[in-house]
């Protein structure tokens, strides 16, 4: 491999590095609040707002039935919008944000759903307010639930993020598309895809690793 | 009561008078009165009627039981105390106060004077004992100085210290109701609620959590309400209980009345279980009229108010078998015995009852 091409791969993996975890930032933001909301806003939630509560859970089914890359053609308007670009790093971002947020929402409100609710009549005999049953019962209770499914949502990032790096995005895709594929150099799709296994090997043991010592308590 | 008669034991029941003398003084704390309570649950399934016309007042400082099978709503009454549960209809007064126009800040204030325990403990497994206890303190925004030594406090007082900071999973069953008994008293509460908070321990263990509930509630004289579907935990630790039955009042009344001179088929069905059957042989050979020659086998009640006379027995009575159980300092239960067939049974004393009679061969 030329110096060039190791200059091109460690760009890419930077970009790569950047676009998920930009992308996690906003899902995990995002995430958790529609979560706790989808949560306590339905039938027997103590924030009963059943009509915003289907409407909100429809949203989040309708996206997560798109599949990501016709997500990311349909999204380029509101990208453009947003970013004011529809190439590069910052414009994949909006897609990737987009369609994780309701993924690791689902799977944070399994594991919200999963909390007892005996704590919960607990915290409501000691006096707590509906915030403090939130901040300090449902979150840490779930918490390495949460964690487990933030780390499906950003394993499975990283693969959407490498589709995203097809249409223009930059990053270990792109590299392996312009370079693998087209000018069939096998040694750089072989490098990226090490690349990748590694990446997605770090952050899997890494989540795994806290939840597991979450759950030793 | 006739109170000659009454066997009193040396701890005698010592808290209702100054409870009650206390009550009138001032604004009694840690009272509660249910009028005309009823609850109906509606569900995808239809209704239930869970409770209905449920009057009953319960004292400041009185430990007091609720019993009844499962389903016969135990728990919505006692929930409906801190309003967990809200009433279909009728009232509930905490300290004279009608809780079913509070609003949320005035119901967590409600809710800081009422400690609750749970059958299965709902200790937080992401914190550690000190943190689980020191939680009501802290939403209540009380200083952390100041926390720390409640927190110290009241775990001196269920005796885990030392254990501040391990995580509840790591506890004994008894240990986590101590925790969860400390988390509830931390508020300095007037009242405790315990929903069947003995029925996931082994006995041992329950009658430590019973000593230690009572022990509390002498100290800090706070009211107890506590569930069970035990007669034996009412017996242990209860003043006066009351019996529910598919929703509605079967009977209430002190313990000790309540055991003595159970009224209601569903009281007596709850107390078969402690009451000891005649012995086998015995009740073999029973029958209703007498042979020649027959003993007669007489039951003599002891239900804390007309102690009978214990010299009559010296007659020739033999005694078959004896079950008394001081209860809040009554003696109730009963003694069975062998009388020669001339004996009265009205001499020995107007409860004794025949049950039969039987052949002796000496
Ligand atoms: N949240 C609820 N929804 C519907 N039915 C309920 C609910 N809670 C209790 N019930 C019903 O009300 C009745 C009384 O329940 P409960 O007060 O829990 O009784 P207990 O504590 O004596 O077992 C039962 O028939 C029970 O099924
Ligand atoms: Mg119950």
């Amino acid at each position: 491999m030329s110096p060039q091409m190791i200059d091109r791969l460690i760009g890419a993996f930077l970009d790569t590095l950047l676009m998920v975890s930009a992308s996690a930032g906003i899902a995990l933001l995002a995430g958790i609040p529609l979560a706790v909301f989808l949560v306590t806003s339905g039938p027997g939630g103590f924030f009963p707002a059943p009509r915003l509560n289907r409407a909100l859970g429809a949203l989040v089914n309708g996206f997560r039935a798109v599949p990501f890359i016709v997500l990311l053609v349909a999204l380029i308007p509101f990208t453009r919008l947003v970013t004011g670009t529809t190439i590069g790093v910052w414009a994949a971002v909006v897609p990737l944000s987009i369609s994780a947020t309701p993924f690791f929402a689902r799977i944070a409100e399994v594991s919200l759903r999963e909390v007892d609710p005996g704590l919960v009549e607990a915290a409501q005999s000691i006096g707590a307010s509906r915030w403090h049953i939130v901040r300090h019962v449902l979150l840490p209770e779930a918490l390495p639930g949460i964690i487990g499914g933030f780390t499906i949502t950003v394993v499975s990032m990283i693969g959407a993020s490498a589709m995203a790096g097809a249409v223009g995005a930059g990053g270990l895709g792109d590299v392996a598309i312009r370079y693998g594929y087209q000018r069939f150099d096998t040694t750089v799709m072989v490098a990226v895809i090490v690349i990748l296994v590694a990446l997605v090997s770090v952050v899997q043991v890494t989540g795994d690793r806290a939840v597991r010592r979450l759950r030793a308590r | 009561m006739t109170g000659a008669a009454v066997i009193r034991l040396p701890q005698a029941g010592a808290h209702a008078a100054p409870a009650s003398q206390a009550a009138q003084a001032r604004r009694p704390a840690g009272s509660v009165r249910f009028q005309g309570l009823g609850k109906t649950y509606v569900s995808s399934a239809g209704e239930v009627q869970a409770l209905q016309g449920i009057n009953l007042d319960i004292e400041p400082g009185e430990i007091f039981g609720i019993i009844g099978r499962s389903g016969a709503g135990k728990s919505s009454l006692l929930r409906s105390i801190n309003r967990l549960e809200r009433p279909s209809e009728g009232r509930v007064l905490v300290d004279g106060e009608d809780i079913a126009g509070l609003g949320e800040a005035e119901l967590i204030r409600l809710r800081r004077r009422i400690g609750m325990i749970f059958q299965h403990f709902n200790l937080l497994a992401a914190k550690t004992v000190r943190e689980n206890v020191a939680l009501p303190l802290r939403i209540a925004g009380v200083p952390q100085d100041e926390a720390r030594a409640r927190v110290a406090e009241v775990l001196r007082l269920v005796g885990l210290e030392g254990k501040e900071d391990t995580y509840p999973s790591r506890l004994s069953g008894g240990q986590k109701q101590r925790v969860g008994i400390a988390r509830a008293l931390v508020m300095r509460p007037e009242i405790l609620l315990c929903d069947e908070a003995t029925s996931a321990l082994d006995p041992e263990t329950t009658l430590s959590i019973l000593r230690l509930l009572r022990d509390i509630n002498r100290r800090l004289g706070l009211t107890i309400v506590l569930i069970t579907h035990e007669m034996s935990v009412i017996r242990e630790i209860c003043h006066r209980v009351v019996v529910l039955e598919h929703g509605r009042i079967a009977e209430t009344g002190p313990v000790w009345q309540v055991f003595a001179q159970p009224q209601h088929a569903a009281t007596q069905a709850l107390l078969a279980p402690l009451t000891r059957a005649l012995p086998e042989d015995l009740s073999a050979r029973l029958r209703d009229r007498a042979e020649p020659g027959d003993w007669q086998v007489i039951e003599l009640p002891f239900t804390g108010e007309a102690a009978p006379d214990l010299a009559v027995l010296a007659q020739g009575v033999r005694l078959v078998q004896a079950q008394v159980d001081p209860i809040d300092g009554h003696a109730v239960g009963r003694l069975v015995l062998l009388a020669p067939p001339e004996l009265d049974p009205a001499s020995l004393s107007p409860n004794a009852r025949r049950l039969g009679h039987v052949a002796t061969n000496d």
